[in-house]
């Protein structure tokens, strides 16, 4: 294999001039410019996505869970929906279908995919929501009802937030997943990361390219974990739930 | 508001364009769940080993390829094969990036499986005269195996919904089989439509069938 070629990252990409300096040179776009560039994109849209499918996963989650059966059953539903069809083919009906049958959904690409991505990562929420609520003790909800708290007060003051903490582990997964399903909307020209990685390997050696590209998921993906570990050490409940 | 049309979708257009990607994603899942599940639990062995010449590198191979996008790791080795093996195709490609890469979520469901099995049955096992190899194969693997058998099929569910990223390298799948007659008779919509439909019934009727496995599982146990 050929050395490393540290000078290509300060290649302009498309006259394959060396630019001035290798991060924001004016006039120049650099392969550097364009890597940042793309994972800007990247942690847009699994952070957006992220805040989309905690709201949405949490309500379906509770939904899932109230005596209601209506209500319930549309929880269950929603979450097999987005459950079973593949996260691709969720974002290419995102992104060809809803706009031309809604108009009213002819929202800008980047938002089409955060609700994609969110709405696909909720149904995988809700299931930890609701498992959640259904490891508390029964008394605890008939507890609540006894005191006179009526069924959102129960939810608001007894069972979320113990459930809460109970699911902030596997969230904790679901938020490293999302930044790698996030490599998905490379399919509909986002330009994220994947698909800086896809254009910019056709110009020049894949390697030097992938290489980077792969190092910044990685590290997103932990920074990210990381910081859902600070959350769940800092909200435990003191004395149980493996807290130490 | 556009008007949907269904009526292009025959089943002579269904069999020429949607069977052939149909064919290729279920043999891509078949394959990649069975070798995934082969060296998954070699895997899983090598980390429960106690050896750390064994675990180390088990650990870091699982590791690393769990926290990169698949998307990523299928482009990896879609441009890597042909510099060790020569030029294999999209679809040769496609298989063994999914059983090398399913293997690492296969392995970690294997090694909860083998630490599901209680001590006293590998203790039971040696007590009788067994060495490893027999007590791994004929105690402690067949129950591990069963109480996870859920669980490894649930994943295989997830491998058939992961199948569908092999648009990446153009792979002809069923997502694929879809988007060409969508592009042939200029009706995309209608075909991603029908696309998701289709993945919806399988992946729901299979879980079903996996919902089902689980009570009747419980039952004997």
């Amino acid at each position: 294999m050929a050395s490393w070629d540290w000078q290509l990252y300060c290649t302009d990409m498309v006259t394959e001039e060396v630019a001035p300096k290798c991060f924001g040179a004016p006039g120049y776009e650099t392969y550097l410019d364009a890597m940042i560039h793309g994972w800007g994109w990247t942690m847009f849209v699994s952070v957006l996505g992220l805040l989309v499918a905690l709201v949405a996963g949490s309500l379906i989650g509770i939904l899932r869970t109230v005596p209601n059966r209506k209500l319930a059953m549309f929880g269950e539903a929603w979450t097999e929906l987005f459950r079973n069809i593949p996260l691709i083919v969720q974002l290419f009906i995102w992104y060809h279908v809803i706009p031309r049958l809604f108009p009213i959904l002819d929202l800008p690409p980047s938002v089409l995919v955060v609700i994609a991505i969110g709405l696909f990562t909720s149904a995988r929420i809700s299931e930890q929501v609701k498992a959640g609520i259904l490891t508390l003790p029964k008394g605890q909800r008939y507890a609540g009802q006894a005191l006179g708290l009526t069924l959102p007060q129960t939810y608001r003051h007894v069972l979320l937030p113990m459930a809460f903490r109970i699911v902030i582990p596997p969230l904790t997964s679901e938020s490293m997943n999302i930044v790698k399903n996030s490599a998905v909307a490379f399919a509909v020209s986002i330009p994220d990361l994947a698909q800086f990685a896809l254009q910019a390997s056709e110009q020049s050696s894949f390697v030097q390219i992938f290489l980077p590209v792969t190092l910044l998921y990685f590290i997103s993906a932990y920074a990210i974990n990381r910081l859902a570990k600070m959350i769940e050490w800092y909200v435990r409940v003191p004395g149980i739930l493996g807290a130490k | 508001m556009t008007q949907l049309d269904f009526s292009f979708l025959t089943w002579e257009v269904l069999s020429s364009f949607v069977a052939k990607g149909l064919w290729f994603s279920i043999q891509l899942t078949f394959s990649a769940m069975i070798g995934g599940i082969v060296l998954g639990t070699i895997l899983a062995l090598m980390r429960l080993s106690g050896r750390w010449w064994l675990e180390r590198p088990a650990a870091i191979y699982v590791d690393t390829l769990r926290s990169i996008p698949l998307v990523m790791v299928i482009l990896w080795f879609f441009l890597l094969i042909p510099y060790i093996a020569g030029p294999l195709g999209a679809e040769k490609t496609a298989l063994i990036t999914f059983t090398l890469f399913e293997a690492t979520y296969y392995s970690e469901i294997m090694r909860a499986g083998i630490q599901s099995v209680p001590k006293g049955q590998v203790f039971a096992g040696y007590a009788l005269g067994m060495n490893y190899k027999q007590t791994m194969g004929l105690v402690v693997l067949p129950q591990a195996f069963r109480n996870m058998l859920p669980v490894l099929l649930t994943q295989t569910i997830v491998l058939f919904q992961d199948t569908s990223l092999v648009y990446a390298i153009g792979a002809y799948d069923l997502l694929k089989g879809f988007e060409v007659a969508g592009k042939n008779f200029n009706r995309p919509m209608e075909t991603y439509l029908v696309a998701a439909v289709v993945y919806f019934v399988i992946c729901f009727s299979l879980s079903m069938l996996v919902r089902r496995l689980q009570k009747k599982i419980a039952i004997i146990r």
